[in-house]
């Protein structure tokens, strides 16, 4: 039992991570991100070229993911998004958009990075071994703490950063924002970079364990919308506690049906639905988002 | 109603596609160009059906799993039951229809991105059921499903067994592409009516239509209901070609594949979809040419589509009258 609780906690620090991002964009611009899951990736493959191929430490590699994505990110919002939305009349084109720039993604990590699953060595050997009670390699701990340290450092610089107050007016009211003088434009523009920056950090981490390939990107997306919808859409606590609920019931599922075959996902499928035909909205979500 | 110029135009399209395209396809040589039409004949049918739920403002991206419920629904009862796959055909797409009440009822009430995200999971559960289920045969799959037998009444050929034909592409052609027809007819029949008109208030303003006495919930489970029948019948079909199914036939690309082609051709446009599928699907086997660069190309395609046009490509024609 004790197991389990602490694979979901480790598996539920990364999923809020990625939720995070994702629901950050959403509720910033009222796009719904699919190329999220790509971002992720990409950022895996960063960390392993700067950190295997070039050699520099681990933590450099972090980094020079988070900087990288988060050049992307602006990059996607200035020149892809915002043109997009000022022109189209229906609000749903930008997904469109964002499922052409999923696949552009794909392209481009196929082009540069291969088709090969890659990974890096451990950062730290042993294994932490309480009484057989609770076994987890010291890698893992340590990657979930980190997780848990960004997204106490992303919710810290949201609240008390006047970036994140500004990008949180404009998540509330963007009218009444633009009227208080929030550079609606700019704070878009950081807010997907920051976005995109959180999934990268995620590949950066992840690829120290379970590695990184391109068939990831989709999945991941679906399971970043799945977490989003159970803490609500836009709001940044739904997005930690969706992630955390997912990576406990992937934890449990995991070790309670395993007699029944692969069917984890297929309850949390069935199950969100129902949870959904009850509460529309998510957990945290305002109504009808 | 229909300007004559419209009913000319409507029918020399019918004319070409089904004399006009084979005479084309005979005198060029080009065969494989008939699995490619039939595909892009049914596909549009599928996406017509997705281009139905955003008529009343939903963001469809679970067509995929109807195609997968639709083909196996046929597939099961070819093999299984020995039914004849023509009568299949229907059978699968009420049998979506069921599924998508079922389905449909609570999950309509969601709105923008959540109806988006629980579609898109739909596909997912879709997958995992087909490989959960042992009616399904797991990821295994269904194979060797004959091809579909001939109908005949009083005596009178109707549809001839397909396993005689001599040249089994060009049966299905035919049989997507009048199928094709008739869905598009349909549409065009349907946005142009009551209900249509209805439906476009859903789209624009829910609460106000409600007020005046629209029973919403209903008009949205019809339109989603006709929707997911056309995802099964194209499903069913594909079966019959393919002679096969398994639960990956139809993956979450291909549910955003459908949705794509809405847009590709414009939401606001009736015959965008059958554009779009068309744009799509061709603009993907032409690119073949380009090797590793292909998916680079055709993504960096849809990205300038949708930033010169992104109202899709249908609304080139009210560009130029302005």
């Amino acid at each position: 039992m004790e197991q389990i609780i602490v694979n979901g906690l480790y598996l539920g620090a990364q999923y809020a991570l990625i939720a995070l991002g994702l629901t950050l964009i959403f509720s910033l611009m009222n796009v719904l991100n699919f190329a999220h899951g790509q971002l992720y990736v990409i950022g895996g493959f960063v960390t392993y070229t700067v950190s295997v191929k070039l050699g520099m430490p681990y933590i450099v590699a972090l980094i020079s993911a988070g900087v990288s994505l988060a050049i992307i990110g602006a990059i996607l919002e200035k020149f892809l998004f915002r043109p997009v939305i000022r022109k189209s009349v229906r609000e749903e084109s930008t997904m469109l958009l964002a499922a052409g720039v999923a696949f552009f993604l794909d392209a481009l990590i196929l082009l540069l990075f291969g088709e090969k699953q890659r990974g890096i060595p451990k950062i730290v050997n042993g294994v932490f071994n309480w009484d057989f009670r609770i076994i987890m390699p010291y890698d893992r701990i340590l990657i979930g703490c980190l997780a848990v340290l960004f997204i106490v450092l992303f919710i810290t610089y949201m609240q008390y950063s006047k970036t994140g107050r500004a990008m949180r007016a404009l998540a509330q009211d963007k009218v009444a924002a633009q009227l208080m003088g929030v550079n609606v434009e700019l704070y878009s523009m950081i807010g997907f970079a920051l976005a995109a920056m959180l999934a990268g950090t995620v590949g950066g981490l992840l690829v120290s364990i379970t590695g990184v390939n391109l068939g990831m990107g989709g999945p991941t997306s679906i399971k970043a919308f799945m977490m989003v919808m159970i803490g609500g859409a836009g709001v940044i606590s739904g997005a930690i506690a969706g992630g955390f609920i997912l990576g406990m019931l992937e934890s449990i599922g995991l070790t309670v049906l395993s007699d029944f075959g692969d069917i984890t996902y297929l309850v949390i499928f069935a199950s969100l639905m129902v949870f959904l035909a009850i509460r529309p909205q998510g957990l945290m979500g305002k109504p009808w988002g | 109603m229909l300007t004559l110029q419209a009913k000319i135009s409507a029918l020399a399209f019918a004319l070409l596609l089904i004399f006009g395209v084979p005479y084309l396809i005979e005198i060029s040589g080009r065969w494989d160009l008939y699995y490619t039409l039939t595909s892009v004949a049914l596909l549009s049918i599928a996406s017509a059906g997705v281009w139905l739920t955003f008529y009343i403002g939903r963001i469809n991206i679970g067509q995929g799993a109807f195609a997968l419920v639709g083909g196996y629904t046929s597939a099961i009862l070819v093999v299984k039951y020995g039914v004849s796959f023509w009568l299949t055909i229907p059978l699968a797409g009420l049998m979506c229809i069921l599924v998508a009440v079922l389905v449909g009822l609570p999950i309509l009430r969601l709105r923008g991105v959540y109806f988006a995200m629980v579609t898109l999971v739909m596909t997912e559960v879709a997958r995992l059921t087909a490989l959960a289920l042992p009616i399904t045969n797991g990821a295994k799959g269904i194979s060797s499903i004959p091809l579909p037998g001939g109908v005949s009444l009083f005596g009178l050929t109707l549809i001839p067994d397909f396993a005689e034909l001599e040249n089994v592409k060009r049966g299905f052609f035919y049989v997507a592409v009048v199928l094709m027809l008739i869905t598009f007819a349909g549409m065009y029949r349907l946005v142009n009516s009551r209900i249509g008109h209805l439906c476009r208030s859903l789209q624009q303003n829910e609460e106000l239509a409600s007020s005046i006495g629209v029973n919403i919930a209903k008009l949205r489970l019809i339109a989603f209901s006709i929707s997911s029948f056309m995802g099964g019948v194209a499903g069913a079909i594909f079966v019959g070609i393919s002679q096969s199914i398994y639960p990956a036939s139809f993956p979450v690309k291909d549910s955003v594949d459908f949705m794509l082609n809405c847009f590709l051709g414009g939401l606001g446009y009736v015959f965008g979809p059958m554009l779009g599928t068309l744009v799509n699907y061709f603009g993907w086997d032409l690119l073949f040419t380009a090797g590793e660069y292909q998916l680079l190309i055709y993504s960096s395609l849809l990205i300038f589509l949708m930033l010169t046009l992104p109202n899709g490509l249908l609304s080139i024609f009210s560009k130029m009258k302005n």
